[in-house]
């Protein structure tokens, strides 16, 4: 087919043509291209900066180290253990299940924790470190590093977790770590953003938990770029976080751990207090237990034998209990008396063994009768119906009163868990509890600190403290945050007769070193350390049955009395107060005695009592009794002299 | 045809014909496909091997091809059309039954040293055979139905093999293609102007109608249909590598983050990386000047193979260069569309940039044959 010159002409003019057309278009687009890579990448460019940031950096917390918590004298009570683990990576190790036999012959490994483990890295990324293996010894530590080159994907690490050398001695003050729980995040308004870390330990119960804020310390951070399926390829920075302040209890560990064992397997909680600052020295719960299992995880038999335990060693008893204080109640009774000007150091009453009030009688533990006491001979002798008396003139309210003056029924805020508040009951407490009038009855029972009145060891510790110094003694347990001392708190004095109080003292004094004291036998014979103290024996059965009374010894455990004694000496200048209680243990003077006394001497000598403070016909025995505890030796380097 | 159109007489011969080739296209070429080697460099982490490698080698059998291409006569290829087009009909016809499906649903041939893939074979014989049709049909006939009908077949058969396999992308670059082909012969306007309302019509009826009682299509299809259009509405899922994308091509600022510093995709955020979204690793890494620069050295590409078209007085020769730029510009308009979040994703790779063999020797053939017209133009 021929075409003539003049059609080819044509028809390549109409390409060129269109081949223009075509051109411009294209141009147009490219033009359109470039206008949207300037729009995204110039004028856009800012905003996507920042969101490739956030894609590839996390931020990640470095956990603080937690602060010690140390006795008054600087003796670690909570620290940190190095804690050897080894985790095991599933892309480098390949076969975990082969890897994992094999390091189940280096270290103890059960059946069930490598079926955890293996399950852990099928479901988790491969490059996610998996904890194989938790506090392993230094051995099997080091087994694993010898054996790297076999073990493809394993990684010994260390890492920081909460130890208590003194176990059972500060289980109570101190308490112990646990992870953070659901229940504990629900309860805080803005949860520090360390508390989301996975496992972090927070204190649970006592210092610990109380003093959280301050032992916990402040989270560092460290950037760290990671790819799209959130591996870490390096760390960017880190700023380092700060490490919790450590605390210095008032307590001194060697008092708390002679404390501890003096109390021994006795359901029973002691507490020793300076009487000037306010100073807890010790304050034991016994029997106790090992805040260690806790922090690695308690095993269900383990918590099973603790609950399960009539003795109930998880119960701090030295706050959380309320008893009734029996006898040792009664130098308030008589101060409410000489205060409300019913009574002096001279007024006698005649006591023939009870009395009868409304048709009940009202026995004096001493059936027979006293005789005609006087007030230094009623607390000597502890006759009750001496009290009795008194009582019924001077109104529950006063003794109410007075004994809220002296730290009974109170609060005392120490940053431990559970405290108790007690009862120091009143008219309008019975009305509001009961919708009961308060009648004389109840005011006779109260006088000798049984019926509604109930308070803690530590009450009792700071109202024998309040009354060895005639000051509002508060107690405390912190001596030193970081390393500021806390200030010491300035005592009120309380505004009662200074006349009114020597004569409680010496009631008191003579209740030790009165020929018929009941505490007697628990004297200190030193002249520099004499004592002063009341015995306490509550009843836990009701009235009724304390009518036809039954030697305790024939009593099954749960129904014998308890026995309660206070303290403090030296009597002409106290320095430290006392109170004990051995629930159902008994006779106050002959079973908490005896333990006040040891108390009062290992304060104030510094170390295991001198024989020579005893008298001389028990000395025999107690030599024998000191060297059968088991004491905790706190090494050179802890310093145990008294602080008193 | 015979060959006595050309004033053959002032055709250069033998290795003459190296003197006349069009070097400086040759040399963008070269500039694009080292940008390419570059850029899988990088995205491999410095791994020569993995990708940068065999790419250049492809590109170095690519330059062979299109030598050889460019020295023989161009009225040979001319004749070699239809054997071309049905060769290449065939071979989808074949895939279809016997081909491999890989990743992006495209079907391949396995030859052991390349897949060959015939749908990207086809774009070249299509434009090879309707630039040969318009050569041989009177120009006085373009416009005429039945001469009309005759093209569209040509580019509906094979349009409709590839969108089986099912590949949406390589489908509406065989239409785009074809369209610009007959628009370039001189097909009058109105055809296309029917085509694109009935097309716009089409499209808004089932637009339309969604949510009447006589809607065109199930839910489920309009729903797939917006997650198409808006991969945004969808994060985490289809919207997630267009994201990421403009993340990385937005974040790369002016001049960049640098050679191998970027964090899009040296992190694996970016997706397809190596492939069709080559371009927004080098983006990210050399900002909007290394991205517009790019885009400057296609843009030059195109417009030295129109100055080329423009200056062939043969109307074969004329089409083919205008069918091969048409084609290679579509491929990066589409891709930079989709990579800039201006067009849903479908499986478009970056001409000489993204890795991948058949696209690479195909559009070097391609180029081949505008060199082969330009030698071979009449004087």
């Amino acid at each position: 087919m021929r075409r003539n010159a003049r059609d080819i002409e044509d028809s390549a003019r109409q390409v060129n043509r269109r081949a223009l057309l075509l051109g411009g278009a294209m141009a147009a687009f490219v033009a359109v291209l470039g206008g949207r890579m300037r729009y995204l990448q110039v004028d856009q460019a800012d905003q996507f900066r920042l969101l490739a940031e956030e894609n590839r950096v996390n931020i990640r917390l470095i956990p603080p180290a937690r602060g010690l918590i140390l006795d008054r004298n600087g003796v670690v009570v909570a620290g940190n253990e190095q804690n050897y683990r080894v985790v095991i990576t599933r892309e480098d190790a390949g076969d975990v299940d082969t890897v994992l036999k094999r390091l189940a012959t280096l270290i103890p490994l059960g059946d069930e924790d490598m079926a955890k483990t293996l399950a852990e890295a099928e479901s988790l990324s491969p490059f996610v470190p998996i904890t194989v293996a938790d506090r392993l010894n230094w051995e099997d530590f080091s087994k694993i590093a010898l054996n790297a080159p076999t073990l493809p994907g394993v990684t010994p690490e260390v890492g920081l977790s909460r130890l208590y050398p003194m176990t059972t001695d500060f289980a109570h003050i101190v308490g112990y770590v646990g992870p953070v729980s659901e229940k504990d995040l629900a309860e805080l308004e803005s949860p520090d953003p360390l508390l989301q870390i996975p496992k972090f330990q927070i204190g649970k119960i006592g210092v610990e938990r109380w003093t959280e804020d301050l032992l916990r310390g402040h989270a560092g951070q460290k950037r760290i770029e990671v790819n799209s399926v959130g591996r870490v390829m390096r760390e960017l920075d880190r700023v380092e976080g700060q490490a919790g302040e450590d605390l210095r209890l008032t307590v001194d560990a060697g008092i708390q751990n002679f404390t501890q064992v003096r109390l021994g397997t006795e359901s029973a909680a002691a507490v020793a207090m300076d009487v000037q600052t306010g100073d807890i020295l010790a304050i034991a719960s016994a029997p106790s237990f090992d805040p260690n299992l806790f922090v690695r995880g308690i095993s269900q038999r383990d918590y099973a034998a603790l609950t399960g335990n009539d003795h109930t060693p998880l119960a701090n008893k030295s706050v959380q209990g309320a008893y009734p204080p029996g006898s040792t109640f009664k130098m308030v009774t008589a101060l409410a008396a000489m205060d409300a000007g019913v009574a002096d150091e001279e007024t006698s009453i005649y006591c023939p063994g009870y009395i009868e009030f409304g048709g009940r009688r009202f026995r004096c533990w001493n059936h027979g009768g006293h005789g005609t006491v006087n007030l230094r001979r009623a607390l000597m002798e502890s006759c009750d119906v001496f009290f009795y008396e008194l009582a019924q003139k001077v109104g529950i309210d006063k003794i109410a009163e007075t004994g809220r003056k002296l730290g009974l029924g109170e609060r005392h805020d120490l940053p431990m868990s559970a405290i108790a508040t007690g009862t120091m009951p009143d008219k309008a407490w019975k009305q509001d509890r009961y919708k009961e009038n308060w009648r004389i009855g109840d005011t006779i029972n109260a006088s000798i600190g049984q019926g509604y009145v109930l308070t803690t060891p530590l009450q009792l510790a700071v109202m024998t403290a309040r009354l060895a110094t005639g000051q509002k003694v508060v107690p405390r347990l912190i001596h030193m945050i970081g390393t500021e001392l806390t200030p010491l708190p300035v005592h009120e004095p309380l505004d009662f007769e200074p006349g009114h109080l020597s004569a409680v003292q010496r009631g008191m004094f003579d209740v030790m070193n009165g020929e018929r004291g009941t505490g007697s036998r628990s004297r200190i014979v030193d002249e520099t350390m004499l004592m002063a103290g009341k015995s306490g024996t509550a009843q836990v059965r009701n009235f009724s049955q304390s009518e036809a009374p039954t030697a305790n010894d024939q009593l099954p455990w749960e129904l014998r009395d308890h026995a309660l004694f206070v303290g403090y000496a030296p009597y002409d200048a106290p320095r430290v107060a006392v109170s004990v209680i051995v629930e159902h243990g008994g006779g106050g003077s002959a079973v908490a005695g005896p333990i006040v006394r040891d108390i009062l001497l290992r304060c104030l000598t510094g170390g295991i009592p001198p024989i020579s403070a005893y008298p001389a016909d028990q000395r025999a025995r107690i030599e024998t009794q000191f060297k059968e505890m088991p004491l905790r030796d706190l090494g050179p380097d802890s310093p145990t002299k008294s602080r008193a | 045809m015979s060959f006595l159109e050309y004033r053959i007489k002032s055709a250069p011969t033998g290795l003459q014909k190296a003197l006349h080739l069009n070097w400086s296209l040759i040399l963008l070429l070269t500039a694009v496909a080292s940008v390419g080697g570059l850029m899988l460099y990088s995205v491999a982490g410095g791994n020569a091997d993995l990708w940068a490698a065999p790419q250049m080698k492809r590109f170095g059998v690519g330059l062979a091809l299109m030598f050889f291409v460019a020295f023989v006569p161009i009225w040979f290829w001319r004749n070699m059309s239809v054997l071309a087009y049905a060769v290449a009909f065939l071979l989808l016809i074949v895939v279809e039954l016997f081909g491999s499906v890989g990743m992006g649903a495209q079907r391949w041939i396995d030859l052991g040293f390349i897949r060959l893939q015939p749908s990207e074979m086809m774009k070249v014989t299509l434009i090879m055979l309707l630039a040969a049709y318009y050569d041989w049909l009177d120009p006085k006939k373009t416009s005429r139905p039945l001469w009309v009908l005759i093209p569209v077949v040509l580019i509906v058969a094979p349009t409709v093999l590839v969108l089986m396999q099912p590949n949406l992308g390589t489908s509406v670059l065989l239409i785009l293609v074809g369209a610009a082909v007959m628009f370039c012969a001189g097909v009058s306007l109105w055809y296309f102007g029917a085509v694109a309302s009935l097309a716009i019509g089409a499209v808004a009826s089932v637009f339309l109608s969604r949510g009447t009682a006589w809607q065109l299509l199930h839910d489920y299809q309009y729903k797939r249909i917006d997650t198409f259009l808006d991969p945004s509405a969808d994060p985490l899922g289809a919207g997630y590598n267009i994201i990421q994308a403009k993340i990385a091509l937005g974040s790369g600022g002016w001049a960049g983050k640098g050679f191998m510093q970027g964090t899009q995709s040296r992190l694996n955020f970016l997706p397809e990386k190596h492939t069709d979204f080559i371009f927004t690793t080098l983006a990210e890494e050399f900002g909007f000047v290394g991205a517009f620069s790019l885009l400057a050295l296609y843009g030059l590409i195109i417009a030295f193979c129109v100055v080329s078209a423009l200056q062939n007085k043969d109307r074969f020769s004329s089409l083919l260069i205008l069918g091969v730029a048409a084609n290679f510009f579509f491929y990066l308009a589409v891709n930079l569309s989709m990579v800039m979040g201006m067009a849903p994703v479908v499986g478009i790779p970056l001409p000489l940039l993204s890795y991948g063999g058949s696209v690479m020797l195909v559009l070097m053939v391609g180029f081949g044959l505008v060199q082969s017209a330009h030698v071979h133009r009449p004087r």
